[in-house]
């Protein structure tokens, strides 16, 4: 079977790959661009550690071919800091203690981005429930949404 | 508190791998990878029991693109020999069979065969390729069924210890322990109450979001590289030695960053299997588990039963204590049932006790440790019946734990003395808390329960080396889990004298550090805490004889203060302090390079203790429960980094709670597992929980320069107690199965229901 050629636009850089058919989105950032910080912790869509933001929507990468990249501008964890700057939600992160094995943290900082994009003042409530999808196992999650509800509230000065 | 003692330890720093995690740059298990690597796939039993009668591994070999095919047979031979894993005892002769079947098949996701190709849908491919003739055998896989007479046995070479008279008959039971005190015949004939019930626990998984990974390559000369996702890359490099009969040297394992471990990760599952693969192929071989292969064939934690029967006087002074444990093994022996005994009355000075431990094994997955083993599961139990006494009693359940806390001097039901404990101050900073001060909201309902966890010392070595321009780096050997670097370099810079900023921590591999026992426990930051204060020492030894050539003095007429050397009075002449730095730059002319070590097994753990509260309502039609406010208070000795350690007993808390309100395997007839995803496998995510609230006692511990005491295992004990109390105490309802989920909830509620009417 013939590969596919996909031309997309990735972290702000014009992208090429050739991929399988059946070759999920992750699958194309990990093993064929050389992306690996976005992480497989299900490859069902069930804990968001694969979680980029494909044309300003946020999902998970597992559950999107590397096909359906064609002409979408995607955002992985790799394009949150600039140049040596890291952004706000990253640095505020480590402020926070907001992590601790770290390996739902990509995922985390992908979906506050996208949470942050859309609604700048954000609750509890609202962060809690659109965090939901993303699993963490080591932290209970409460430094996290306090780190994501600081970083919201710097942002809006 | 700790942060005004010191200048460094107990203050919140930035944790000197924040930058790799934050940016998707640490490389965790499955992001290592080789040229010209293969991936390797396991095929995995279908059936919980069966016996394997033979494998036809001859098409899988044939198919282009596939390099290696093995089964059980590619591994040596294992004596019936003990070894120990993390916190629990493991058997070579099962360990070899658990990660490559032989005779039998004993779980439904046991791994009976493995091939390496060199593309994952070929490995697939293989796979289906495979031929397996099983004799499909009755299975059994709770605790209960697995001990009756005529449960299908396991092993014929399973014979109970620990009873008498020897059993002539195979079972499932591998052995029966017992801890007695005093006598609790006695103590029940006094008793003015009594409380009896039996609780039982569904088995849960760790819930690591990483799945198992690992990279294998082996050369020809017989020397192997792997890297891990492990709390413990010794313990592996143990396990692979003896598993393929290679020496301990030719086998460089380096740790990768891990992904959540939980104890899951303190055993080896696809590291032999790998690097045997390399080795027939020779080439690298890359494996990773599925998230269904994690649930279907990692060791998660038993589910089991415990009795219990407290007799007590009416002012609420236990006077015999008494518990029976049952816990599933899964597929092979070594249940934590001996943590769960152990534990099961720590937290009490009660003069009669007796506890009562079977380990019975099952068709499902070889337990693991799972984040203090086996106590939350007869602290269930334990905790459970004392609330239930605090209700007869009219007492208050802090108060009655009061009354009967363990204090120094007190002797436990399982051997050891306590030395100073903090059991008491927290349970008095829960009860002075602002949680437990508020009032309970109309509608909700409170419930209160303790743990407690030994933690342990074990052995760590660490190095001190400094820089030529004085900047020191810490080399151990100990996985970050959670955040452990920070709070060695935290100790460092605290002993050494100097910032925080000139010292790196580093994780070194197999190679390049001395042994260091597993990430776990609740070990590193107690027990490789204190291996590199000592080696720091050890450094400040040689940095003030370096001074003393310098100055042309004798060694002890030098003190190092401030992070410089200087004279020890103006006796000994006028000389300017001597940085780091300035020490550092004249290594070459005063003895060469300036490194410091230290090596130890630790002794003088501080055990910890925990009280939790939590405030909840019940929705009385569907059985849903909501957390409205949840306080984990703790005696956590010193606290280096307090934000990490708030991190421990947030996440352990909730860990408890999705045991307690939603997690259990979930087995069809055919003993196969239905639930292995996080679809249905249901962990606690954001929207389900409020902040967890944490109370941080600090009682240090007189074992460690720094009073560390373990903090990440005591939290998880208390939470599922916790909440059937306050469940019992808003429903009338006392649930004693878990996990207590909306069907079952709802169920006991509904059954409840006629009966409240008829009141």
């Amino acid at each position: 079977m013939s590969k596919i050629h996909v031309t997309t636009t990735i972290n702000g850089e014009s992208t090429e790959f050739l991929c399988e058919t059946q070759q999920t989105m992750l699958d194309v950032l990990r093993d064929n661009l050389g992306l690996t910080g976005s992480k497989e912790g299900c490859g069902s869509g069930d804990c968001g550690a694969c979680t980029i933001i494909a044309d300003g929507r946020m999902i998970c990468s597992c559950l999107m071919l590397g096909a359906e990249a064609e002409g979408k501008r995607i955002e992985t964890i790799e394009g949150l800091a600039q140049g040596e700057k890291l952004h706000p939600l990253q640095q505020k992160f480590i402020e926070m203690a907001a992590l601790q094995c770290g390996i739902c943290t990509p995922g985390f900082l992908v979906a506050s981005k996208a949470l942050l994009d859309r609604n700048p003042n954000p609750t509890e409530t609202e962060v809690r429930y659109w965090l939901a999808g993303n699993l963490c196992r080591c932290t209970g999650y409460d430094k996290i949404i306090r780190a994501v509800m600081d970083v919201a509230a710097e942002m809006r000065k | 508190m700790t942060a005004h003692k010191y200048k460094w330890v107990g203050t919140r720093q930035n944790r000197p791998d924040g930058a790799d995690k934050v940016t998707g740059r640490a490389r965790f298990g499955a992001d290592f990878n080789m040229p010209g690597q293969l991936v390797g796939k396991v095929l995995r039993s279908p059936h919980a029991h069966a016996v394997i009668k033979s494998i036809d591994i001859s098409a899988a070999a044939k198919l282009p693109g596939v390099k290696a095919v093995i089964t059980g047979q590619d591994f040596p031979e294992q004596p019936n020999q003990s070894m120990s894993a993390g916190e629990m005892l493991v058997n070579l002769r099962d360990v070899t069979r658990n990660i490559m079947a032989r005779e039998k098949a004993l779980y439904d996701g046991h791994p009976v065969a493995a091939v390496a190709a060199v593309s994952e849908s070929i490995a697939r491919e293989a796979l289906g390729l495979i031929k397996v003739d099983y004799q499909v055998l009755p299975h059994v896989i709770d605790v209960d069924a697995a001990m009756k007479d005529d449960a299908p046995v396991l092993h014929d070479h399973l014979f109970t210890t620990g009873v008498e008279p020897k059993p002539t008959k195979p079972s499932n039971i591998a052995s029966r322990i017992a801890f007695t005190k005093g006598k609790v015949e006695d103590g029940f004939a006094k008793a003015e109450v009594v409380v009896e019930e039996v609780y039982h626990t569904a088995p849960v998984h760790q819930g690591y979001i990483e799945p198992h990974a690992t990279l294998a390559s082996a050369a020809e000369d017989g020397q192997v590289q792997l890297w891990s996702t492990t709390q413990g890359h010794f313990q592996v490099r143990g396990f692979c030695s003896k598993l393929l009969n290679l020496e301990t040297s030719q086998i460089r394992v380096t740790a990768t960053e891990i992904g959540g471990g939980f104890g899951g990760k303190t055993v080896v599952y696809l590291e032999p299997v790998a690097i045997r693969l390399s080795q027939k192929t020779g080439k690298p071989v890359k494996m990773v588990m599925s998230r269904e292969e994690v649930f279907r064939a990692s060791g998660p934690t038993s589910g089991g039963r415990v009795d219990v029967k407290i007799g007590a006087m009416k002012d609420g002074t236990i006077v015999a204590a008494d518990c029976t444990v049952a816990l599933q093994a899964g597929a092979f022996p070594g249940s934590p049932v001996g943590p769960a005994c152990m534990t099961s009355w720590a937290c009490y000075d009660v003069e009669n006790i007796r506890v009562i431990g079977y380990d019975v094994v099952s068709n499902r997955p070889k337990v693991a440790a799972y984040r203090a083993p086996g106590a939350p599961i007869s602290a269930w139990g334990v905790e459970s019946a004392l609330d239930a006494l605090a209700l007869k009693l009219g007492m208050d359940p802090i108060e009655l734990r009061l009354k009967n806390a363990a204090k120094i001097g007190t002797k436990t039901h399982y051997g050891p003395t306590f030395n100073t404990i903090g059991f008491v101050e927290t349970l008095l900073a829960a009860k002075n808390s602002p949680h437990y001060k508020t009032p309970v909201k109309p509608g909700y309902s409170r419930g209160v329960a303790a743990g407690f966890w030994f933690n342990i010392g074990h052995d760590s070595s660490a190095a001190a080396h400094v820089g030529e321009d004085g900047t020191v780096t810490i080399i151990s050997g100990n996985p970050d889990i959670g955040g452990s670097r920070a709070s060695l370099a935290l100790m460092a810079a605290e002993e050494l004298g100097v910032d925080y900023s000139k010292v790196r921590p580093v994780v070194a591999d197999t190679a390049s550090i001395g042994f260091n026992f597993v990430t776990g426990g609740s070990r590193v930051t107690f027990a490789t805490g204190l291996a590199v204060v000592n080696a720091v020492k050890n450094l400040i030894t040689e940095l003030k004889s370096r001074a003393a050539k310098i100055w042309e003095v004798e060694v002890d007429a030098v003190v190092w203060e401030d992070g410089m050397a200087k004279p020890s009075s103006s006796n000994v002449g006028k000389h300017e302090p001597l940085s780091l730095a300035k020490i550092a730059a004249m290594a070459g002319k005063t003895g060469g390079p300036i490194n410091g070590h230290a090596q130890l097994n630790a002794q003088g753990a501080g055990p910890g203790f925990g009280v939790h509260l939590v405030d909840l309502k019940v929705d009385q039609d569907t059985g849903i429960v909501t957390i409205d406010r949840y306080t984990a208070a703790q005696d956590v000795g010193t606290a280096i980094h307090p934000s990490y350690v708030e991190g421990q007993l947030q996440g352990g808390a909730v860990q408890g709670i999705g045991w307690a309100l939603n997690e259990e395997y979930i087995y069809n007839k055919q003993g196969k597992l239905d639930n292995p995803g996080f679809l249905d496998y249901r962990m606690p995510v954001a929207s389900d929980l409020p902040m967890i609230e944490t109370i941080l006692v600090e009682v240090p511990n007189p074992g460690h320069p720094y009073g560390v005491r373990g903090v990440g295992e005591v939290p998880i004990v208390p939470p599922m107690a916790a909440i059937g109390n306050a469940i019992a105490r808003g429903t009338g309802v006392r649930m004693v199965d878990l996990p207590m989920s909306p069907p079952r909830l709802s169920l006991a509620l509904d059954a409840a229901r006629p009966k409240a009417a008829a009141e």
